[in-house]
C-alpha cells in the first residue's frame, strides 16, 4: 500500500484526519479528490498551514501538514515550536525529500537538521522510518496519537524485511551481534544493511539497530550496545550536530557511560547535489564505504588495545 | 438595532471599570499600559454585545472565538473578562504573581484564552484553521481576531490574508487596533501602513472603519459585517493608544508601563476627570 492509500484509509474511519498542504502534493496527488474539503492545500506557505493546522487542531482535528522538509522546519520553524509544540496540540508534520533525499536541489532544499531542531521542542516526537513500509507500519500509531510530531516522510523500497510491530520509543533490532552496533535511521538503513553483511564476512560480529523513532528514544538499546558491543557507530544522513551521535552522547552522559563510538554523518557541510546514488559515493556514504570506515577504525581501536595489553 | 441609552451608560461603566483593571495592572513591574487602553472600549463592546460566551459555554463547539494577536494586551482582555463574568475580577491582583498565569502575554490556562499569543503575525493563521473547520461542520459561529497596527509588518500576516481569502473565510472578523504606533515609533514614520483600507480591499476583504472608542460606531459597525458573502471582514477601529489617560495618551514612550503606587492613586483620579498626572517612573522599557 501507499502512503496516500494508507492516508485515505484512515480519514475514511477517522473523520478528525484533515490533509494540509503548502503545495507539496508529491505524496498524495490523489487525495484532493478523495477527501473533498478534508484536503486543504494553502499554497506556498508554510507558516500559515502549520497555523492553519494549530487552529484545526484546537477544534478537535488531526491535521496532517506537508511540505519539503527544509522549508517545513525551518521556514515555519517558529510556529511549530509556538502553536504546536507550545500547546501540545496532535498536528503530525510531513517533510518531505529530507537530508539525501533531497539529492540535485542544492544546499537550499537540504534539511540536514530536521532532526536536531524538531526535537528540540518539548513535546513533539521525531519519527524517522527507513522506507515505505517502515512507514506505514508506524504511520498510524504515529497518526492517531494525541502528540504532535515531525514524520521524515521516506517512500524508499525496502532493503529487507521489518518487524511489523511498532512502538513509539522502542528500536528495531535488525540484526544482532556482539563486536559492533550500527544504529541508524532513514534511508541509509539499506547502506548499513549493507556495510553489516560486508563486516560479518570479514569476522565482525554486527548489531544493526534502526532508530525509527528519534524522541523518544530508545535509550535501552543504546545503553545495551555499549554493554554488550565494544564499538557503536551512529550512520545519519544529517548535521554531526544535534542528531542521532548527539543523543547517543546524551544518553551516554545521562548514564554515566563512555565508550567509543564512530559517528558518519555531514559534519559541518552540506553535500554535493547530484542524483542520490552519486551522492551517496561522492560523500563515502555507500554501503562499500561505510564498511571501510567501521572496518578502519574498528582494526585502529582492536590494535590500540592490544598495544596497552602488550604494554602490561 | 441602536443602543439603548441604557446599554451605551453601561458599557461606560465596563470600560471605565476596564481602564481602571489596566492602571492597576500597570505597576510592580507593569505592563503594556498604553496598548492595553487603546482597545479597551472594542473589547468590551466585543464581550457585552457580541461574543455571548460564559463560563458555561465555552466548551460549546458552536460558540464564538475571539483570538488576541496582539497578545500584549492582555490585561485589557483580563479587564474585559472580569467585567463580563468570564473572571473573578480579584483574580486580577495575581498579576505576574509566579502562582498565577496573569502575565504580559495571554495564556491559555485562563478561561476564555483562545491562544497563546505574543509572538506576532500568528494568531490569524490558527484563527484561519478555526474558522476553516467551523465551515466544514457548517457551524454558524463566528471568528474574531484583533491584531496591532504594528503587527502589520509582519510578512506572515499578509500571507494568512491571501489564504483567508482564497478559502472564503466569511465567519472571520479581523480587527485592526488602528492607534497608529508601532513599539516605540508611529506606524506612518517607521513603516507606512496607508492607504490601509485599499490593502485590504485589494486582498479581497470587506472593509469597514469605525471609532474604536465609540460603542455607537462599534455597534453600528458590527451590526453590518455581512458573514456570508464569501469575503472576510476587516474592521479598522481608529483608536488612541493610552487612552483616557491624556498623561500618556499617544506618547511614543507610554508603551509599557510600570508606575509607582502614588501614580496608580493619581492615574485613577485623572481617569474620572481628576488633574493629570505627574509621572516620573521610568518612562521607556523596549521588550
Amino acid at each position: 500500500m501507499s502512503y496516500e492509500n494508507f492516508l485515505y484509509d484512515i480519514a475514511l474511519r477517522d473523520e478528525r484526519l484533515v490533509v494540509l498542504t503548502a503545495e507539496n502534493r508529491a505524496a498524495i496527488r490523489n487525495l484532493p479528490l478523495k477527501l473533498g474539503n478534508r484536503f486543504i492545500d494553502t499554497g506556498i506557505t508554510e507558516q500559515t498551514m502549520t497555523g492553519i493546522a494549530a487552529g484545526l487542531a484546537l477544534r478537535g482535528r488531526i491535521p496532517v501538514t506537508h511540505a519539503l522538509a527544509a522549508f517545513l522546519t525551518m521556514r515555519a520553524f517558529e510556529f511549530i515550536r509556538t502553536d504546536v509544540g507550545l500547546p501540545a496540540l496532535p498536528v503530525k508534520m510531513v517533510g518531505g525529500v529530507a537530508g539525501f533525499l533531497s539529492e540535485a536541489n542544492g544546499p537550499t532544499h537540504q534539511a540536514l537538521e530536521d532532526i536536531s531542531i524538531m526535537r528540540g521542542i518539548p513535546n513533539v516526537n521525531v519519527f524517522a522510518p527507513a522506507d515505505e513500509e517502515d512507514m506505514l507500519i508506524g504511520l498510524e500509531t504515529v497518526l492517531l496519537s494525541s502528540e504532535p510530531c515531525y514524520i521524515r516522510y521516506n517512500n524508499l523500497k525496502p532493503a529487507m524485511l521489518h518487524s511489523g510491530t511498532f512502538e513509539m520509543g522502542k528500536a528495531e533490532m535488525i540484526n544482532d551481534g556482539e563486536d559492533i552496533t550500527i544504529i541508524t535511521y532513514g534511508m541509509l538503513l539499506r547502506q548499513a544493511y549493507e556495510a553489516m553483511i560486508m563486516l560479518e564476512t570479514k569476522g565482525i560480529s554486527v548489531r544493526l539497530l534502526n532508530m525509527r523513532t528519534l524522541k523518544p528514544v530508545d535509550e535501552e538499546a543504546i545503553i545495551n550496545a555499549a554493554h554488550q558491543t565494544s564499538m557503536i557507530v551512529t550512520l545519519e544522513d544529517h548535521f554531526l550536530t544535534g542528531g542521532l551521535y548527539s543523543i547517543v552522547g546524551e544518553v551516554f552522559l545521562k548514564h554515566n557511560i563512555m565508550n567509543s563510538v564512530l559517528p558518519i554523518a555531514m559534519e559541518n557541510k552540506w553535500f554535493k547535489p547530484a542524483l542520490l546514488d552519486d551522492v551517496l559515493k561522492f560523500e563515502n556514504f555507500t554501503g562499500t564505504a561505510i564498511a571501510e570506515r567501521i572496518h578502519q577504525s574498528y582494526l585502529e581501536k582492536n590494535s590500540e588495545i592490544l598495544s596497552v595489553r602488550s604494554l602490561i | 438595532m441602536e443602543l439603548t441609552q441604557e446599554k451605551t451608560a453601561l458599557l461606560f461603566a465596563r470600560s471605565l471599570k476596564v481602564r481602571e483593571h489596566i492602571i492597576r495592572m500597570s505597576t510592580g513591574g507593569g505592563c503594556f499600559t498604553g496598548a492595553s487602553l487603546s482597545c479597551a472600549d472594542i473589547l468590551v463592546y466585543l464581550y457585552s454585545e457580541v461574543m455571548n460566551i460564559t463560563p458555561e459555554n465555552l466548551n460549546d463547539p458552536e460558540r464564538n472565538y475571539l483570538f488576541l494577536s496582539k497578545g500584549h494586551d492582555v490585561p485589557a482582555l483580563y479587564g474585559a473578562f472580569a467585567e463580563s463574568g468570564l473572571m473573578d475580577s480579584e483574580r486580577l491582583s495575581n498579576h505576574l504573581k509566579v502562582e498565577d498565569d496573569i502575565y504580559w502575554h495571554p495564556n491559555r490556562n485562563i478561561p476564555g484564552v483562545e491562544f497563546h499569543s505574543g509572538s506576532l503575525g500568528h494568531v490569524l493563521s490558527v484563527a484561519a484553521g478555526v474558522a476553516i473547520d467551523c465551515k466544514m461542520r457548517k457551524s454558524r459561529n463566528k471568528i474574531f481576531v484583533m491584531l496591532g497596527d504594528g503587527e502589520l509588518n509582519e510578512g506572515s500576516v499578509w500571507e494568512a490574508l491571501l489564504v483567508i481569502s482564497a478559502y472564503r473565510l466569511d465567519n472571520m472578523v479581523i480587527i485592526i487596533d488602528r492607534n497608529e504606533f508601532q513599539a516605540n515609533v508611529r506606524t506612518e514614520s517607521l513603516i507606512p501602513l496607508e492607504p490601509l483600507d485599499e490593502k485590504f480591499r485589494a486582498f479581497g476583504m470587506n472593509v469597514y472603519t469605525a471609532d474604536g472608542h465609540d460603542f455607537h460606531d462599534l455597534n453600528r459597525v458590527f451590526e453590518i459585517v455581512p458573514f456570508a458573502n464569501l469575503k472576510p471582514s476587516v474592521v479598522i477601529a481608529k483608536t488612541v493608544r493610552g487612552k483616557g489617560l491624556p498623561s500618556i495618551q499617544e506618547r511614543a514612550d507610554r508603551w509599557f508601563c510600570n508606575f509607582t503606587a502614588a501614580e496608580v492613586t493619581s492615574l485613577l483620579d485623572e481617569l474620572s476627570g481628576g488633574k493629570v498626572t505627574e509621572i516620573e517612573s521610568e518612562t521607556l522599557i523596549v521588550r
